[in-house]
């Protein structure tokens, strides 16, 4: 292939990523509510948003359980790593293997199982245990983006801090975490875009009583699509974004 | 001297823990479940058997299988051959926009793929932009079907699963040695040889990755056909979800989530054989 049609294979897919999207965000703009021809420009679906106090508490709940959630895992997946990275230990295999796989299970399978799981013990649906279910969705992520950070670590730190006298405590908190900061807040962003997202396993983790905005969204376009939904996804879709591009500048920091 | 090492201990047993009780703890119910039978009263009966796994040959499974895997199936490979020149061209970019570049497939990836799927709805739909601009043109007069149908649902699912395929695609021929590639031209051999006897092999723990990643959501992901597709296209996701929370048959519905894993396990076992082999064959070779 040649420089040109190279060029232009490249452009035609990143134009078929980016222009629904881009659509999407312009018509939320736009002063009509059925029709795709332009009426000019509006804020009026934004206020509109603004101004729903069930959608405010619906967004409330997204983002405490993307918070909560996205802690929880980071601190639970940066010790997986450093644990699967560090130690020799009875199962350290079985480990690897089973975060490979909760990294490539379809969403459904983990949705179901856990649905399974709270119904034996008789736990009711809501919010922890939706909070418990994108804590573990979650984990794998961070192990992954921690540990391959960890790989390019130079072992004799750990080695010079052990004959320094260092416990093991003492080594994770003043030599791993300063080193690997910026993977980890990348796997906490990661981690917090994944929760806010979720469709498959939250809709069958969580009650009536504790809609998040992924689902909300999920009934709102079942019923119709509307400027509302336009604008709703816009914004969800801008607050991903900026996630996204922080953690990549996150891993990209040089160590 | 070996002292007890606390925080070793502490880690490993928390872990073990919360993965134990959340990650393998369920799926053994989900196996147990799937030997049981729905009850008249309660959810389950608790009498083992293994008839879910017979009824699985009724023809109304069959045929959402099938269907399933064929819809999945296309865009799977509609994704691969689509997005294999696309991760060699970006795996081979010597710019200084290749940071830029890739990140902007790592935007779609982690972005929801219900807005997405929902972007896509906004345009098919009957007063979307496609009818819109055609009837503008004078290409149609009436706004044409497109929303609802099962070229929808591939489009949808080819949409939102396609940086599914890039990342682990570009990760691998990112890796890829170039000194074999020139080797191989030296010695004579075509540019189609190189690709099927080079490129192609080495690859192809990513283009197996790739396909485990498109291919396993394609099959689960059920608003994609509930947004696109109305009620016509199920999937198998489609099935297992309407096991569970409509027709409340769980040991139904927990059978077909088996046959889902056992198909994961079968695509993970293929992806490790071809990875240990390739990196046993490099090994040789150095």
């Amino acid at each position: 292939m040649n420089r040109l049609s190279k060029l232009s294979y490249m452009t035609l897919i990143y134009l078929f990523f980016y222009v629904p999207i881009v659509i999407l965000i312009v018509y939320s703009f736009n002063n009509s509510t059925y029709s795709m021809l332009w009426h000019g420009f509006t804020w009026q679906w934004y206020q509109q948003l603004i101004a729903d106090t069930d959608l405010q508490s619906i967004a409330i709940h997204s983002l405490i359980v993307g918070i909560l959630a996205a802690t929880a895992a980071t601190i639970m997946g940066t010790l997986t790593a450093v644990t699967l990275f560090r130690y020799q230990f009875y199962g350290k295999k079985l480990l690897h293997t089973l975060i490979f796989i909760l990294i490539v299970s379809p969403d459904i399978v983990m949705g179901i199982s856990l649905l399974i799981l709270y119904s034996t013990m008789k736990i009711s649906l809501g919010f922890c245990t939706l909070l418990f279910a994108h804590i573990t969705f979650c984990i794998p992520f961070v192990a992954v983006t921690v540990y391959s950070r960890m790989t390019g670590l130079d072992k004799n730190i750990f080695e010079a801090a052990r004959d320094l006298g260092a416990k093991d405590f003492t080594i994770f908190l003043r030599i791993i975490i300063p080193l690997l900061w910026p993977a980890i807040i990348a796997g906490w962003l990661l981690s917090f875009t994944l929760s806010l997202d979720d469709v498959i396993i939250s809709y069958f983790v969580t009650g009536p009583d504790f809609q998040i905005l992924p689902l909300q969204i999920f009934s709102m376009v079942r019923l119709g699509i509307t400027p509302e939904i336009n604008a709703l996804c816009s914004v969800m879709f801008s607050i991903t974004l900026l996630i996204v591009i922080v953690s990549q500048m996150m891993l990209r920091k040089k160590q | 001297m070996r002292q007890i090492n606390i925080f070793k201990k502490i880690s490993v047993i928390t872990i073990w823990l919360w993965l134990g009780f959340f990650a393998l703890v369920p799926n053994v119910l989900v196996m147990i479940t799937s030997m049981l039978q729905q009850g008249d009263n309660e959810l389950v009966r608790l009498q083992l058997t293994l008839i879910n796994y017979f009824e699985l040959f009724d023809t109304i499974y069959v045929r959402i299988f099938v269907h399933s895997i064929w819809l999945a199936g296309l865009c799977t490979f509609l994704c691969l051959i689509v997005g294999y020149p696309f991760a060699y061209i970006l795996a081979r970019t010597h710019h200084r926009y290749k940071g830029l570049l890739l990140l902007l497939v790592i935007i779609p990836f982690w972005t929801s793929s219900l807005i997405r799927s929902y972007a896509i709805v906004t345009i098919l739909k009957a007063k979307g932009i496609i009818n819109s601009l055609f009837i503008w043109l004078g290409i149609i007069h009436q706004p044409l079907q497109l929303l609802y149908s099962g070229s929808a649902v591939v489009v949808g699912l080819v949409y939102s699963l396609l940086p599914f395929m890039i990342l682990p695609l570009y990760a691998n021929i990112e890796k890829l040695d170039m000194r074999l590639i020139d080797a191989a031209r030296d010695l004579g051999a075509t540019k189609l040889t190189v690709f099927r006897k080079v490129i192609l092999p080495l690859t192809m723990p990513g283009i197996i990755a790739g396909i485990m990643l498109v291919f396993l959501p394609a099959m689960s992901m059920f608003y994609i056909p509930d947004l696109l597709g109305g009620a016509k296209t199920l999937l198998v996701g489609n099935l297992i979800e309407n096991q569970f929370l409509a027709a409340r048959n769980w040991p139904m519905g927990s059978t077909v989530s088996i046959i889902l894993t056992l198909l994961m396990g079968l695509m993970l076992l293929v992806y490790w054989r071809s990875s240990t082999k390739i990196n046993k064959e490099q090994q040789e070779l150095i």
